[in-house]
């Protein structure tokens, strides 16, 4: 429990709930990004610009926190052959749920949909399980 | 105009909320997922304090017939609980398990963390464009039969 950080995680936490509630209240879009991503990929007209900009700043905030005030640390201790696999399974079972854990763990729980909540528990749970196999059982 | 910057806003906010709670971490996520080990707690303050501030944000909403900067609300319609959301979200929660990195961190990693994120954006964009190639042949062969 050494790098238990619940002040950071909470204020970290709290932008993220209000940058889904500037896009609701704005736009009238639910900031869930593999929806905002996926929708590119066949894009519809009048749907493009936003997820763009969306995802723009998704992209360039890190990088201007970086050059404000240092990198963030970011550990990847994965190998590439499950790089690939995990971003494979990520990238096809957010699509297939309508969701990853922007658009059904945060918007959608306080939206108080059954499907949100019944996806966050599932994909909670399979990744816990994930987790315990890679490193108790397999990685033991 | 006002669409655009808004939304460029709230991408900004997000991926600001990312790197401040240490979600662009991969090894803070599975700290995090690892309950059998030495479980980290951390995020789930970050769900904890998103999911509040995210709801006054749907409350307010109901008060208005349209957002300040778009002609009508557009959420999700689907409220059934069907077996594409299921094993979808399983399958999700599987890669998730694996290198610890869901959509959004990847995308907030992505030009920071050199190659290995940018493999593992790259596998999720395929994973992504697999999906909707298959969707489209579902949608056509239902349409026929």
């Amino acid at each position: 429990m050494e790098n238990f950080t619940p002040v950071s995680a909470a204020l970290g936490g709290a932008l993220i709930g209000l940058s889904v509630l500037v896009l609701w209240l704005g736009n009238g879009r639910i900031a869930g990004i593999s929806g905002a991503l996926g929708g590119l990929i066949r894009p519809q007209a009048g749907e493009v610009a936003w997820r763009v900009a969306f995802l723009a700043g998704l992209i360039g905030a890190p990088l201007g926190y970086t050059l404000l005030w240092g990198a963030p640390e970011i550990s990847i201790r994965s190998t590439y052959p499950t790089l690939v696999v995990a971003g494979l399974l990520v990238g096809f079972g957010s699509r297939l749920g309508s969701g990853c854990t922007s658009g059904h763990g945060v918007a959608g729980i306080a939206r108080l949909s059954r499907r949100s909540i019944t996806a966050t528990g599932l994909f909670m749970l399979a990744a816990a399980v994930t987790v315990f196999i890679a490193r108790h059982v397999v990685g033991a | 105009m006002g669409r655009i910057l808004v939304s460029l806003a709230s991408g900004l906010i997000f991926g600001l909320g990312l790197v401040v709670s240490q979600m662009i971490n991969p090894q803070k996520v599975l700290a995090f997922l690892d309950i059998a080990g030495n479980w980290d707690p951390s995020l789930a303050f970050v769900m904890g304090a998103a999911i509040p501030v995210a709801a006054l944000g749907f409350a307010l909403a109901r008060r208005r017939r349209a957002p300040l900067c778009a002609a009508s609300f557009s959420g999700p319609t689907k409220t059934a609980v069907d077996s594409r959301l299921v094993v979808g979200s399983l399958i999700f929660g599987t890669g998730w398990g694996l290198a610890g990195f869901c959509p959004g961190p990847v995308l907030a990693a992505s030009l920071l963390a050199g190659a290995p994120a940018l493999v593992f954006l790259a596998a999720m964009l395929v994973g992504m464009g697999a999906f909707t190639l298959a969707d489209r042949r579902l949608a056509v062969r239902t349409k026929a039969a």
